[in-house]
């Protein structure tokens, strides 16, 4: 199976596939990947609109909003919840996770590891559209009578369990419906990722030969696999307790609130590194191009997400210092916590060590790399605050933790794509981007978040609580109103700094200047193949003779090596083990 | 101290441990963080490529290299088990160093008010001389009397609801079918707000109520008149 390529002829009837066969139900991993990245750079749009909806809701309480169909513009607190609650599952799940996994995972496994599809197709093509049918469960959930789900996107019971305590039936049970297909969707891909890069790996690409970026997708895989299973019970359990009337977590049939946090969080954790992961790959490959270097120990960045790996799986509790649970268990999960810390701040340093000494080419990929790696620093010691129990105290629940994980989240999961759509859109599409718009793109992007997000931290010490759809009941909040304002204003410039990229994208799609195969002089075997790949990805199979990120040896003439290219017999001795 | 105009104001016994925990959070991190974004921007400026200047092939793989992270790695563990250490000392002392206390209040949150329930003189619930404050009762809130330890016993009707009470550094969530005791000792008479700190529906945000803290005598006067207000009625 691993020199399974496709011929001339069979190359040749593929182009005679019908428009449904080559664009809608195609098994070529890197259509797929399009289909993937269109879903959610849409439904990133949507959920923008929702948050933008919530932030004029906030910054200027009870007037109308422009867009907000009903009500005549004005939004109400039963469809604020809902706002809030949709905006972020849509995030997490519908946004960061087609597109870090779905869309990055699925284009570069089989490129970067030398093979010409993934290990199966066709399952591949039904996760794509088991995704597609879980988005449309999501959206239909928005039109059902009662609304959309209102109980935040981490659902706690009892809130969610009863449809009394909301008032929305049926669209709570399609965010239950529309997650389980979307963790299928997932789980399908996972399959399919972890066997390919195992079993379908080229001649001479060992282990440690493999790009950051498939260690990175294959940890996340096997992370999401592992914590999945307890929520899917969760999920199930809850749907019982709405429809069927069960009291798994109702004190007055014997049930628990708890249990479903316990659950819930299990998942959520490692949930975040399964979004962080892929994010992190984009970076680690984007580096060492750009600064025309190798990564700095691409060996220890191995191990450390191995065991920042292994160690999510026992800090889930840290969402949960607050809740009612036995206090006794906050000492171990915060210690856990600060542990689960050092692995990552060995890979930042690590980042900030490659571009020491290095040659820095500063164009937007690497802008948005090191935004990306600018602004995760903030929310990664932020996250310090709420791993200690006795602060968390005071900052559970208040905006605080909305900055902390919008300073994570936001720079993995969009910074790092936009990264990763400049960086790799000439091997996608066969066309370059437009730089200059690219960089207003980045500036727009990067200011505005900042501005958007670095104020709530001061909102969560003040101890401004979440959630809370008009804060002009709280004497204690009403100073604060004017922070929402400047806020609320940050995050629409924010907004529209998007166009330049919306422009850029289509505009360079149909009328970009045609890429060659390798316009970064990058060493990585996506690079190998013309600019978009054909099916069956490479000509003929490349064989690889050293590591992905051999940059300015000064053994050699160029600055760069790539992987397929064999070293001469007499050079070979003098690296002496160094590639 | 720096952030002393964003938080309210403390009076609580145990906020202050809070306050400074946070304090020594934010100057370790704060290191960290100056010391790692000066390095990028540093590094951004002094390596920006420029012509006839050739990248270092600098791997990272010997000991000698990796020192460079690794070391920090291992200061960055030391410290946060220090924060870890000095958090714990608050964290006791809220949860697990109660100090004695003989005056209770329950407190019932349900959808979207709470009820507070006094058990009077006698000190005992479920007694006659008990008093309910109910939404809509006149200085309807949580009556406390300055520097005594009080216990208060959180209960939920329905959903999660949670007790904050941001001057005293304080919040708990509440679960339905479950009793939580939380206790604190106020140190300065005054009217404050709590507020609900857990989403528990469409009116969340109105779950709003008062911390009225008393002098001695204020609480024995507050005591003696709702109790009549409660005969009378």
């Amino acid at each position: 199976m691993t020199d399974h390529n496709v011929s001339e002829d069979e190359f040749q009837e593929e182009l005679k596939l019908s428009f449904w066969y080559r664009y809608i139900f195609s098994v070529d991993h890197k259509t797929i990947a399009k289909q993937y990245l269109f879903l959610g750079l849409t439904m990133a749009v949507v959920g923008g609109f929702l948050a933008y909806l919530m932030r004029s809701q906030l910054a200027w309480p009870g007037k109308p909003v422009f867009g907000w169909p009903v009500n005549e513009g004005y939004i109400d607190s039963p469809h604020y919840n809902a706002l809030v609650t949709m905006h972020g599952t849509i995030m997490v799940f519908f946004v960061a996770m087609p597109i870090l996994i779905g869309a990055f995972g699925n284009f570069l496994i089989p490129l970067m590891i030398g093979a010409p599809d993934m290990a199966f197709p066709r399952l591949n093509m039904m996760s794509f559209w088991t995704m597609f049918l879980a988005t449309l469960v999501m959206i239909a959930s928005f039109f059902v009578p009662g609304g959309a789900a209102s109980a935040g996107w981490t659902g706690y019971v009892p809130l969610s369990a009863d449809p009394i305590y909301t008032g929305v039936n049926w669209g709570l049970n399609f965010w239950i419906l529309g997650l389980a297909l979307e963790f299928v969707s997932v789980l399908m891909g996972g399959v399919n990722f972890l066997t390919t890069a195992i079993t379908m790996r080229a001649p001479g690409m060992t282990l440690f030969r493999l790009p950051l970026m498939i260690w990175m997708q294959l940890s996340a895989a096997i992370l999401f696999m592992l914590s999945v299973g307890p929520t899917i019970a969760a999920a199930v359990l809850l749907l019982l307790d709405r429809i069927v009337g069960t009291g798994f977590y109702d004190p007055g049939q014997g049930g628990d609130p708890l249990l479903w946090q316990h659950l819930f969080w299990f998942f959520g954790h490692p949930e975040v590194y399964v979004i962080l992961l892929p994010a992190f790959g984009i970076l680690l490959e984007i580096l060492p191009v750009f600064s025309r270097k190798p990564i700095f120990a691409y060996h220890i960045i191995i191990y450390s997400t191995i065991i920042a790996g292994f160690l999510s799986f026992f800090v889930w509790a840290h969402h949960m210092f607050v809740s009612g649970m036995d206090p006794r268990l906050s000492l171990p999960f915060s210690i856990t916590t600060i542990l689960i810390s050092v692995p990552f701040a060995i890979i930042i340093f690590a980042m900030i060590i490659t571009l020491w000494r290095g040659s820095l080419h500063f164009s937007t990929a690497m802008l948005f790399t090191l935004g990306t790696l600018t602004t995760f620093i903030l929310g990664g010691v932020t996250g310090i605050f709420n791993g200690s129990p006795a602060v968390d105290i005071y900052i559970h629940d208040t905006y605080f933790v909305v900055a902390h994980f919008h300073y994570t989240l936001f720079p993995s999961s969009i910074f790092a794509t936009f990264a990763g759509i400049y960086f790799w859109f000439p091997k996608m599409f066969g066309r370059m981007m437009d730089e200059t718009l690219g960089k207003i793109h980045f500036w727009m992007s990067f200011i505005f978040f900042n501005l958007t997000f670095l104020p709530m931290f001061a909102l969560g010490m003040g101890g401004h609580m979440r959630r809370i759809a008009d804060l002009s009941r709280y004497d204690f909040l009403k100073p604060l109103q004017p922070t929402h304002q400047f806020i609320t204003v940050a995050a629409i410039v924010m907004g529209i700094g998007q166009i330049p990229f919306i422009v850029n994208f289509f505009r360079s799609l149909f009328a970009g200047e045609l890429a060659e195969y390798n316009p970064w002089r990058a060493n990585t075997l996506e690079w190998v193949t013309i600019s978009p790949p054909p099916h069956g990805n490479f000509e003929t199979i490349p064989t690889v003779y050293h590591g992905p990120y051999d940059y300015s040896l000064p053994e050699i003439e160029e600055d760069w090596l790539p992987q397929n290219q064999p070293i001469e017999e007499s050079l070979l001795s003098t690296l002496k083990g160094k590639v | 101290m720096l952030f002393d105009k964003w938080f309210p104001d403390n009076i609580s016994t145990f906020g202050g441990e809070i306050d400074s925990t946070f304090y020594l959070i934010f100057y370790i991190v704060g290191f960290w963080f100056l010391l790692t974004e000066g390095a990028i921007i540093y590094f951004a400026f002094r390596y920006r490529r420029r012509k006839g200047y050739q990248a270092s092939h600098l791997r990272g793989e010997t000991l000698k290299q990796t020192a460079w992270i690794l070391i920090p790695g291992l200061i960055v563990f030391l410290l946060d088990l220090g924060i870890d250490f000095a958090g714990g000392h608050a964290y006791n002392k809220v949860k697990f160093d109660k100090p004695p206390s003989d005056t209770k209040v329950q407190v019932m949150a349900k959808q979207f008010d709470w009820i507070y329930t006094y058990p009077g003189p006698d000190k005992e619930f479920g007694t006659e001389d008990d008093m309910k404050l109910e939404p809509g009762d006149k200085n309807h809130g949580l009556h406390v009397p300055i520097n005594r330890v009080v216990t208060v016993i959180l209960q939920s009707e329905d959903v999660i609801h949670s007790f904050f009470v941001p001057v005293l550094r304080l919040k708990q969530d509440i679960i339905p079918g479950r009793e939580i005791p939380v206790w604190f000792e106020a140190t300065k008479e005054g009217n404050y707000e709590i507020a609900c700190a857990e989403l528990c529906g469409f009116s969340h945000h109105t779950m709003r109520s008062i911390l009225f803290v008393h002098s001695e005598d204020g609480y024995t006067k507050w005591e003696e008149k709702q109790r009549l207000a409660d005969e009378a009625f």
